[in-house]
């Protein structure tokens, strides 16, 4: 079996077991990348040095039969929204292009205490906004099953990383669908966890209310694994909660048991906007669940039609504020040339800013103007609140619900590009978790007639990760979509 | 123009910095004078993906000083983003309270002249991050020193309940004695712990009619002086402005101006108040505050007698004058060693004059405070005792209250050693007089004949006996003797 067909979870048994080295498991990603990543455009930055060594101390320490961590010597790739003290964090934009944080995220520092090896960062659209990796400030990302094609957005370079095989998984964020979107796009697990489940510390901020790091990967084990190190309290993040009020599970341990009694919430009205076939394929999902012993509970959930607007009033509200730093005066680019300072903000952020990222801090500015905040920022966190109020009542008659991913698959370059609200729709089935800040995973579930892949997302209460996944592995257990790889990939 | 009269009205906002260990969001210590840009860290150079966490012990100290206010304290309180673009700012938000202040509405006493005390209203109190200080050094480019970016700070709101320059700074003043009473602030004004922005305008009557002038906010303001000057010279200001032009407020003509501490002027900023919209929202890399009732409850046990409670009760109840009062009062250290002492049983007049005639006095030379002079209460309130009982004379007792800070010796046995106890032995005194009395016959006959030369005479002779005693003679017990010998 060739290396890239291996899951993070059996090359590091391997590694661990003193069958296979972290260096050659990393110089066989970083030659894939060599050859492949100039069709995929998957990284922004790749560090071959620097994960060759992490690799050899990996290897020395296993020889010397020394305890090592959950992730030793496992190749990963890190979405560029992560702060990381090594390379630049660019975060897709070019106002960041040549900035060097001084710190570690949490989760960056998580991966590396569980001795994970770190390739490179993958490209994104800029500051997480979009759909399609296309508003990335720096390269195309194409989708690997086929290259005319979107790997989906935002963490389209991580979910395209994965699906190349480029890297054995690797992290996203998700703030409206950021991770499990592309993840469907591009055929593998995206997972967003519970929103408090795992720091925020270092990830370069969005909407931060709704922003979520969490794994891409190619296994729902392999998430499971990810998750397993990259959860829990981070007393640098005042939003990520407590040991005792949601302990860090075990996710692994109990991955393989079936649930019994399983409960399947399904909105069939609200899942009617998707593409035929993106609707046949979680039907027959569904039916895979029901066969296995599941009941289906027909669900009503009033307030998720207007999900797409309240999201798109808070995110921005929420960017609008978090992107104000961005200003040329502290770090980043910096215009030539002002005659005041007024024009080191106004032009810096002019020339830096990518379109779609001025047209969200105009809208966030405007939605928190004085004489519209109430008619917009506060209307929306009422509807949110009506949104999370749907998920408690349907929480109470299921144990989990099931959707599509996204209403289409993988669209061609340019197709929506131009037509921003036709890109905020394609949101729909992702958008509401974030706004309830409750856990959702996608897991390939088929294919339509042109071959791109389809997901089927499982959303759960909060902090309900264990069952999730177990939820999730039950549907990969009995299929095979997750082994398919694309042509590309070999 | 003789039936004009008016009134000054004046709110005044206050920050007050915090003696807080590190800064309002994370881990960086508090800075003065050090290194620029040393004392910084990821969230506070709000560096991306950084996050603020709440400093509790910043919480504790404003709601410590809004209880002293006596503001009702908010059960649920939270942190809101403040967005204006600045280079000082490094977020371009400030992390400020917005519409759920931790302190609502209370009240603060102030002194006035002749014992009385006044109440301002407080409209309300909030804590919110400092920014950072441009400099202005190099020609062409500034620079951003962010040492001071994210102190915690106390802003403190008043009605517009003062009406004169000289309340304005009483305010100031017991403000400054309230939060070092409680140990919150240093509230040292060199190091600008405390900065006013009084709002000031005047209410005119004229001809049975009543005008308003425009209000004017005098920025950053940080020091008593500056203060209560800029607010003379604004009543000044505003009513030969509206002498001359006749201009009174109205919407939106508030304006905003600077202190010129050299020509002792205030100069216009900004002519109309600018449509400022700051685009509040609340913080979500923050959780809201609902403080519990076992938490408010240690930190009103923190609470204590406030100064200006203090003054009064030291007039009333130790018969001291308002003076010195004020002056044991100004700081808590002080006054707490004063009442320590009269614990102990010494005469709090004694204990009042020892200290303000010398105590203080050795202390600010010094530039300390009476401990750290190595004094205690139990050393002050024995001298004091010593002096009641005449074992010592009270100018003995400022020479022993000396070498008490010079030798950290006891009272008693610098007494001794300096022999400076006083003769109070009737039987043996008595023998001096007679013996001086017998070798000054005229000024006997002087004294007993009365007239002109009786007063000085008994002076003559009363020193005769210190010259012989060497000083140690009671001098209560010579002058009884003495009336007692020669009538009158």
């Amino acid at each position: 079996m060739a290396l890239h067909e291996l899951t993070a979870l059996e090359l590091r048994d391997r590694i661990a077991a003193g069958t296979l080295s972290s260096v050659e498991a990393t110089r066989a990603v970083l030659d894939r990348i060599e050859r492949l990543d100039p069709t995929v455009g998957a990284y922004l930055a790749v560090f071959a040095d620097r994960a060759l060594e992490s690799a050899q101390a990996v290897d020395r320490r296993i020889a010397a039969g020394e305890k090592v961590g959950p992730l030793a010597g496992v190749p990963l790739a890190v979405k560029d929204v992560l702060c990381t003290s090594f390379g630049a964090t660019t975060c897709g934009s070019k106002i960041l292009e040549n900035f060097h944080a001084p710190y570690d995220a949490t989760v960056i520092r998580r991966l590396q205490a569980a001795d994970a090896v770190i390739v490179g960062k993958t490209n994104m659209d800029e500051f997480a906004m979009g759909s399609s990796t296309e508003n990335s400030g720096y390269r195309k990302t194409a989708n690997p099953w086929d290259t005319s094609r979107v790997p989906g957005g935002s963490s389209g370079g991580s979910a395209a990383a994965v699906a190349a095989r480029l890297c054995q998984a690797a992290l996203g964020s998700d703030t409206g669908g950021s991770i499990r979107q592309p993840a469907s796009f591009c055929g593998v697990v995206g997972l967003k966890p519970t929103y408090g489940r795992v720091s925020r510390y270092g990830l370069v901020a969005y909407g931060s209310s709704l922003d979520q790091v969490g794994p891409i990967t190619q296994s729902v084990a392999d998430a499971a694994l990810l998750l397993q190190v990259i959860a829990g309290h981070d007393p640098c993040d005042s939003t990520s909660v407590s040991e005792e009020l949601a302990p860090v599970e075990d996710y692994l341990t109990r991955l393989n048991e079936p649930l019994e009694r399983l409960r399947i919430g399904v909105a069939s009205d609200f899942n009617a906007g998707a593409d035929p076939a993106v609707r046949e394929a979680i039907d027959r999902a569904v039916e895979g669940y029901r066969q296995a012993g599941a009941q289906i509970v027909e669900l009503a959930m009033p307030h998720l039609d207007y999900a797409i607007a309240a999201y798109y009033v808070i995110a921005t509200a929420e960017a609008s504020s978090n992107l104000a730093r961005y200003d040329g005066v502290h770090y980043g680019y910096r215009t030539k040339d002002p005659s005041d300072y007024i024009e080191v903000y106004s032009k810096s952020r002019e020339e830096a800013f990518g379109k779609e990222v001025k047209r969200r801090i105009m809208l966030g500015t405007y939605a928190l103007s004085s004489g519209y905040y109430d008619a917009y920022y506060l209307k929306a966190l009422k509807v949110r609140n009506l949104i999370r109020g749907d998920f408690v009542r349907a929480f109470e008659r299921c144990d989990c619900m099931m959707m599509p991913v996204a209403p289409t698959t993988a669209f061609a370059f340019g197709e929506k590009a131009d037509d921003p609200l036709k890109m905020y729709l394609s949101d729909i089935y992702t958008i509401a978790v974030n706004l309830a800040g409750i856990p959702g995973i996608s897991v390939p579930c088929g294919f339509d007639e042109a071959g791109m892949p389809i997901g089927l997302q499982v959303i759960g209460p909060a902090f309900s990760e264990a069952r999730l996944l177990r939820i999730a592995r039950m549907h990969e257990a009995r299929t095979d979509w997750h082994t398919k790889r694309p042509a590309l990939a070999g | 123009m003789s039936d004009l009269t008016y009134k000054i009205i004046v709110g005044l906002e206050i920050h007050v910095q915090l003696n807080t260990r590190t800064k309002m969001f994370c881990g960086c210590a508090l800075s003065f004078g050090e290194e620029a840009n040393s004392r910084v860290c990821p969230v506070c150079l709000g560096l991306p993906g950084a996050l603020p966490v709440m400093n509790e012990q910043a919480v504790e100290n404003a709601i410590l000083a809004a209880m002293a206010l006596n503001c009702e304290i908010a059960s649920f309180t939270k942190w809101d983003r403040k967005g204006y673009y600045y280079p000082d700012l490094p977020k371009n938000y400030q992390i400020s309270q917005y519409d759920l202040p931790l302190g609502g509405p209370g009240y603060i006493e102030i002194p006035l002249d002749g014992g009385k005390t006044k109440r301002v209203r407080i409209r309300r109190a909030h804590l919110e991050e400092d920014a950072g200080k441009n400099l202005h050094t190099s020609g062409y480019h500034s620079q951003v020193d962010l040492n001071r970016a994210g102190t915690p700070l106390l802003e403190i709101v008043t009605e517009p309940d003062l009406n004169s320059p000289e309340q304005v700074r009483a305010l100031a003043v017991e403000l400054q004695r309230i939060v070092r009473y409680l140990g919150v602030s240093e509230a040292d004004m060199q190091k600008g712990h405390m900065r006013f922005e009084p709002n000031v305008n005047l209410v005119i009557e004229r001809g049975g009619q009543q005008f308003k002038t425009p209000i004017a906010e005098v920025k950053n303001l940080n020091s008593f002086r500056a203060l209560e000057r800029s607010v003379a010279y604004e009543a000044r200001r505003q009513l030969d402005d509206f002498l001359e032009t006749g201009r009174t407020m109205q919407m939106g003509n508030k304006s905003t101006r600077g202190w010129d501490d050299v020509n002792e002027v205030t100069v216009l900023q900004r002519e109309k108040e600018e449509a400022h919209d700051y685009r509040y929202f609340p913080d979500p890399d923050l959780v809201p505050v609902t403080p519990s009732e076992p938490w408010l409850a240690k930190i009103r046990s923190r609470l204590c007698e406030l100064p200006v409670q203090r003054e009064v009760r030291y007039v009333q109840e130790y018969g001291l004058s308002a003076y010195d009062a004020g002056v044991l009062t100004a700081d808590r250290s002080t006054a707490d060693f004063f009442e320590e002492a009269v614990k102990l049983g010494a005469s709090a007049k004694r204990v009042c004059n020892l200290l303000t005639q010398l105590g203080l006095k050795l202390a600010k030379d010094r530039n300390s405070d009476l401990a750290g002079l190595g004094l205690d209460p139990a050393g002050v309130a024995d001298l004091a005792k010593m002096i009641e009982a005449g074992t010592i004379s009270a100018s003995a007792g400022n020479t022993i209250l000396t070498a008490m800070v010079e030798t950290g010796k006891k009272p008693d046995a610098l007494a001794e050693e300096l022999n400076l106890i006083q003769k109070s032995d009737v039987g043996e005194l008595e023998r001096i007089l007679d013996q001086v009395l017998a070798e000054n016959e005229a000024s006997v006959t002087e004294i007993t004949t009365g007239g002109k030369k009786a007063q000085k005479a008994r002076g003559y002779l009363m020193g005769q006996v210190m010259q012989k005693t060497k000083g140690q003679a009671n001098p209560k017990i010579v002058a009884d003797l003495l009336s007692k010998k020669l009538g009158s």
